[in-house]
This record gives C-alpha cells, sequence and structure tokens, in this order.
C-alpha cells in the first residue's frame, strides 16, 4: 500500500468507519512522503501518517520541550509513562523536542483499522494535552 | 540489540536535535547484506540437511540388509557344519566376517550422518534467530529513519505554510470552542424546532377550541356577573 492510495481509500470511508467524523487530508512531499490528516473541527492538532516496509506509523504532535512548566517536567514525564499503557492504542513519545502520542499498525491492516486507529489517535492526543495541562504553560 | 545502543548512544549525543542521521545510510545496506547472507546460509543448510537425511536412511537400509543377510549366511554356516563341511563352513564364516566389517562401516556412517544432521537442525536454528534478529534491527534502523525524514518534511511544510504554530493548549481551547460553537448552534436549530412546531400545535388547538381562550369581552362579563351573583 501507497500513501496516496491511503489518501483515496479514506476518502472513500463510509461515516461509520469514519466514527462520525470528516477527514481532510493532503500528502506533505519529501523524502518521506507523509499524509497529514485533519479532522474537521480539529485541524489545529492533525494526525501525521508514514508508512515503511513493515509498519504504518500515525502520529499527533502535542507540546514542545518550551511548553513545559520547568518545574513540573518531571511528574509530567512520570505521568505520561504511567498513562502508556492504559491509553488506547497509542504511545507517548518525543522526537526531538516534541512530544507526541503515536500508534504503530501493520501494513496489512484494513483501511478501517486505519481509520479507527486515526481517530483513537486523535482523542487521545486532546484527551492527553487537557489532562497534562497542568503541567504546561 | 547492539543497535538500540547505538540510538541510545546518539539521542544522548543530542543527534535528534541537529535532524542527523542516527544510523549512516551504510547500516541499512550493511543489514540488507546481512539479512541476505544469512537467507542463503539459511537455503544451504537446508539443502545440505535433506542431503544428509538422505544418507542417513539410506545407511539405516543399508545395515538393515546386511543384518539379515548376517542371520542368513549364519543360518547357511550352521548347516555346513551340520553336513559335516567345515571347509564350506569357513568360507561362509569369512563371508559374514566381511559381512560385520561391512555393518560396522555403515553403523559409523549412519552414527556420523546422524550427528551432521543434529549439527546442520542447530545450524539452521541459530540462523534463523540471526535472521529475526537483524530483520528486527533492521526495522528499528528504517523506522528511525523514516519517523526523521518524516518529521523534517513534517516541519517544513510548517514554515512554508506560515502557519502560526499555537501551543497545544491553545489548539486544544481552539478545538473546544469549535466544539462549544457547534454544539450551542445544535441546541439553538432544536430550541427553533422545538418552538415552531409548539406554535404549530397551539394554533390548530385554538382553532379548535381547546387549550388555554384568550379572553374575550363576553367571557370577562360572565365571570363578572358570576362573582356578583356569589
Amino acid at each position: 500500500m501507497k500513501i496516496k492510495q491511503i489518501a483515496e481509500q479514506l476518502d472513500k470511508l463510509n461515516v461509520d468507519s469514519r466514527e462520525g467524523f470528516d477527514f481532510e487530508h493532503q500528502i506533505i512531499p519529501g523524502e518521506e512522503e507523509v499524509l497529514q490528516i485533519s479532522l474537521v473541527g480539529r485541524e489545529e492538532i492533525p494526525v501525521y501518517l508514514t508508512l515503511t516496509d513493515t509498519q504504518i506509523l500515525c502520529i499527533s504532535y502535542l507540546w514542545g520541550e518550551n511548553e513545559i512548566k520547568p518545574e513540573s517536567k518531571n511528574e509530567l514525564i512520570e505521568m505520561m509513562l504511567d498513562m502508556n499503557i492504559p491509553m488506547p492504542l497509542s504511545s507517548f513519545s518525543r522526537i526531538g523536542e516534541q512530544y507526541a502520542v503515536f500508534g504503530a499498525l501493520s501494513t496489512n491492516s484494513s483501511i478501517e483499522d486505519i481509520a479507527h486507529e486515526i481517530v483513537t489517535l486523535s482523542d487521545n492526543s486532546l484527551e492527553a494535552i487537557d489532562v497534562m495541562s497542568e503541567f504546561l504553560k | 540489540m547492539g543497535l538500540l545502543k547505538k540510538i541510545f548512544t546518539a539521542i544522548r549525543g543530542g543527534a535528534t536535535e541537529a535532524g542527523e542521521a542516527f544510523v549512516d545510510a551504510n547500516s541499512i545496506r550493511i543489514l540488507e547484506q546481512e539479512i541476505k547472507d544469512a537467507d542463503n546460509h539459511i537455503t544451504k543448510a537446508k539443502q545440505d540437511l535433506t542431503t544428509v537425511i538422505a544418507k542417513e536412511m539410506a545407511a539405516s537400509r543399508e545395515i538393515e540388509g546386511i543384518t539379515a543377510k548376517i542371520s542368513e549366511y549364519e543360518g547357511y554356516a550352521v548347516s555346513a557344519l551340520d553336513k559335516g563341511d567345515e571347509t564350506l563352513a569357513i568360507e561362509i564364516a569369512e563371508k559374514i566376517a566381511n559381512l560385520e566389517s561391512e555393518l560396522t562401516q555403515q553403523q559409523e556412517a549412519q552414527t556420523s550422518f546422524s550427528a551432521h544432521a543434529d549439527r546442520l537442525r542447530e545450524l539452521v536454528k541459530k540462523t534463523e534467530r540471526t535472521l529475526a534478529e537483524y530483520k528486527r534491527q533492521l526495522t528499528m534502523v528504517k523506522t528511525t529513519d523514516s519517523v526523521q525524514k518524516a518529521t523534517s518534511a513534517i516541519s517544513d511544510s510548517f514554515s512554508n505554510s506560515n502557519s502560526k504554530i499555537m501551543s497545544a493548549t491553545e489548539s486544544l481551547e481552539r478545538i473546544k470552542q469549535k466544539q462549544r460553537e457547534f454544539d450551542d448552534r445544535l441546541q439553538a436549530a432544536e430550541t427553533l424546532d422545538n418552538e415552531s412546531s409548539d406554535t404549530s400545535l397551539e394554533t390548530k388547538m385554538k382553532e379548535a377550541g381547546i387549550g388555554p381562550q384568550t379572553s374575550s369581552a363576553s367571557s370577562v362579563l360572565d365571570r363578572i356577573k358570576a362573582k356578583k351573583g356569589a
């Protein structure tokens, strides 16, 4: 499966598989193609999808290092570790200076699975920011 | 295992900040070559194993055949002795001795084939473990590489689009605000719906003379008369 195919298949999904959301997407060109997916109403925090030989990675960026209250950083990181397993389908991570939630899927996943992952990741990212906001500036 | 350590060191050294690759491009090529080699080793070892197992089976069959022949000739030797033909008995005994040495040879061959087969099986298992490990490492390298490239593509597109990067809490607030507006609109529409259906119902009721009636002069007068009477 290619990024473009995933994008095309997402467009054909019925509303049930999109869990009530409308998806908007665009391909970000580059050495590694990225599909940026926005859930309508949640454009500020999009989901980014990339493909490797073995997995589909979905990533949502949360906050930057500079947004963390310095005195709360330890507590925030411990909270993220504690919440990693309870959080459905997604895990916390950090890419450079950016904290993120991500989910990895097998390249054999159905488009419905991918859509479910995207919606779950979006839900998780909003909820994570909400509960962690006391640690953020 | 070695690779995770490499990534650990790279991250600790701050390689991510500069967008440097954790693993040089050569690593992927080397790992891919190692996987190819390991795959070839497994194929070769499996072919060898088939040959050795076939040889071991042939040796087993030989052993059975020779054993059967030995007991057959032992029978002949007994018959020769019974007939008092010592010379023939010795000839037969020589034949048996030859068969026995052949048997020993075949048994030794069988033991050696069987040991060889065991070694090959062990080799296949070991190589398969190595192969799995190389594949795991390759996944790690490729994922790391792809995430790095993707991240730089994403941040490039951010800076190209000049989109103002909001903080996480600002973004969340915006999204919540949009959700509230949506909910408000939904509720307003619902209220409007209800109101309009209320109005039409009331009109219908009034026309039918049901429900609270607006007072008319005659009804007021009736009420006053009733009060006065009481």
